[in-house]
């Protein structure tokens, strides 16, 4: 999987809060949710976002709230991916989950900056930086994260898992 | 193995036990079994939804799994009584065992402890970052996303990459008015809001063992405030006596064995930790209460599931007792629970409050979120007893929150600026 796209910067500790304000969470519905996307952080910035868009952020991206409505904004905002020097433990799991491509690189974090065309290979973990002509590597995705990828997300494999244990039930 | 190994270990899903499995070593990612299973009126409804992908026929355990309507609940608005009634009706639709009605309600982690919902030994997921708070009782207990809980509710497991464990030990004498709220803000002020990335925070020490089980929980409660995976603490004669008489379940009290393996050690002496403030943006930018009397304060919020608690509400109501807030102060108080709110109406503390002109509340989270009950306006600040100040938190982006204990955040409401109990009492 290649993701190519124009980068938007963000620091540290961007919280759940900043990615999505609570203030807008009596809704689960992802259009409504991406209308307001980081806009506590950059208010202009759910108008400036286009598809395809990257975010590169700092330490400690998605703190704070479990809310997954944080992973499903920037998904439904058009974001393809986030790249980040490191990332919330809740934000890291629920983006897996969803579907929502995500990469730790300290050194991408620290070299690229706002408005850089970049382009990440995925399978490989590799990130090209177009506009700089540089290339970092993101660190490796553990084997369960990328099953989890490959099948479409948590959802597809329970779903293949609760078969598999229909199966084994009709059998026995 | 530490006491977080332990319980993962004993949780290790069937197929992964019936290989012979036995221990779990940080790093490691395995599927678990989970006692218990919790969402919220903000985050169940993507479960709910995610639920129904999933061709599960039912849901793994109708008594294992608690929906709370706490967040925007009593319903503030259309939207989200349209929220607390998918919770409503799938909860009758699966005959859920563990729905929790405006009415009988409270906030999640003050609610669940209380009634021995959760009990020592458990292994929690819950679909919000405080799920962590029952820690204090010698569980396992984690925030996830809506949907971990989806498939989780469907199956019953979890997964999880067994973290590494940080000790945190504190000794020394605890100074007057300090609680575990100020011992974890200290904590947090010192390894920063990542400071405990993906791993347990266990907290140990002469203090922990003489500190009773509202502080417990209050500690475990923010150990996400710093990253942390999970907050614990090795079960004791405090834990017992809390579990004893309303554990719903039989319990299990897991140790730390004398060899277990912590990435990091850190130690505190009390006696210099003081009354401590966090200041706005972040948990971890924390100042002695003390040096903070400059900062005026628009609105004090006393409740949410890290200070709501009936200690909690006796602290403040000790420490504003025949006096009044502040003119300029609007001044919250929410108990966590009914059972909360009762008892303090019992206990003459909602007297207490009222007369000294403070709003006395139905449980709700409401404020901590900005949901509603008391919202900041543009450039507002408040001192609150909540875990989080980011930026926009209690309501507009330009305004402010500080978080303290209980009686910190009273004796502000008296003065109007941040002050310690010392300068009203």
């Amino acid at each position: 999987m290649i993701l190519k796209g124009k980068v938007w910067q963000f620091g540290d500790n961007v919280d759940t809060d900043a990615i999505i304000p609570a203030r807008y969470l009596n809704t689960s519905d992802p259009k409504e949710l991406a209308r307001h996307i980081m806009e506590d952080a950059d208010k202009e910035f759910p108008d400036k976002v286009s598809s395809g868009d990257i975010i590169v952020a700092g330490n400690n991206f998605g703190c704070g709230s479990s809310r997954e409505h944080a992973p499903i904004a920037i998904k439904a905002a058009g974001l393809q991916a986030v790249i980040a020097k490191s990332f919330a433990r809740i934000f890291y799991r629920n983006s897996f989950n969803i579907g929502l491509p995500i990469f730790e690189s300290e050194e991408a974090a620290e070299k690229i900056s706002a408005g850089d065309e970049i382009e990440i290979d995925a399978d490989r973990g590799v990130i090209k930086n177009i506009t700089k002509g540089e290339e970092y590597t993101a660190k490796p995705i553990p084997p369960f994260m990328q099953e989890l990828i490959s099948v479409g997300g948590l959802i597809e494999w329970t779903k293949a898992k609760i078969k598999k244990q229909e199966i084994e039930r009709l059998r026995s | 193995m530490n006491i977080t190994e332990k319980i993962l270990a004993a949780h290790l899903s069937d197929r992964q036990a019936g290989s012979g499995k036995k221990e779990v070593s940080a790093g490691e990612l395995i599927n678990a079994r989970v006692d218990l299973v919790l969402a919220n009126d903000i985050t169940a409804p993507i479960s709910i939804t995610e639920f129904k992908k999933t061709g599960a026929k039912d849901v793994f355990d109708k008594n294992r799994i608690a929906f709370i309507p706490d967040h925007f609940a009593p319903q503030k608005d259309i939207k989200a009584a349209e929220q607390c009634k998918m919770l409503r009706e799938f909860s009758r639709e699966y005959g859920l065992g563990l729905y929790f009605e405006v009415g009988r309600m409270g906030v999640e982690h003050a609610l669940l402890p209380e009634e021995g919902i959760v009990v020592p030994g458990d292994l929690v997921v819950g679909a919000d970052s405080h799920t962590c708070t029952y820690g204090a009782l010698g569980a396992f207990s984690t925030g996830v996303g809506s949907t971990d809980v989806a498939a989780a509710m469907a199956t019953g497991e979890c997964w999880f990459k067994v973290p590494e464990s940080m000790k945190f030990i504190y000794y020394g004498k605890l100074n007057k008015w300090v609680s575990g709220k100020d011992l974890i803000l200290h904590t947090i002020g010192d390894i920063g809001v990542d400071g405990a990335l993906y791993r347990a925070m266990e907290f140990e020490g002469e203090v922990i063992r003489s500190l009773p089980m509202h502080s417990r929980l209050t500690m475990c409660n923010m150990a996400i405030e710093a990253g942390g995976k999970n907050g614990i603490i090795v079960p004791d004669e405090i834990t017992e006596q809390y579990a004893k008489g309303r554990a719903r379940r039989e319990y299990t009290f897991y140790t730390s064995d004398e060899d277990a393996k912590y990435a990091e050690v850190k130690e505190y002496d009390c006696s210099s930790i003081p009354l401590t403030v966090s200041c706005p943006h972040l948990p971890s930018n924390t100042k002695p209460a003390a040096e903070l009397s400059n900062v005026a304060i628009d609105q004090v919020v006393v409740g949410s599931c890290t200070n709501g608690r009936i200690e909690d509400m006796r602290e403040a109501a000790e420490v504003i007792k025949g006096r009044k807030v502040n003119p300029n102060v609007r001044m919250i108080v929410i108990p966590a629970t009914q059972k909360v709110y009762l008892q303090a109406v019992t206990e003459g503390l909602a007297e207490i409050f009222v007369n000294a002109e403070a709003v006395f509340s139905t449980p709700t989270c409401g404020p901590c979120l900005g949901g509603h009950m008391g919202v900041l306006a543009k450039g507002e600040r408040a001192i609150a007893t909540t875990n989080r100040n980011f930026v926009g938190r209690m309501g507009h982006p330009e305004s402010e929150v500080y978080l303290s204990n209980p009686a910190v955040a009273a004796a502000s409401a008296i003065k109007g600026r941040i002050a310690t109990p010392e300068e009203v009492i």
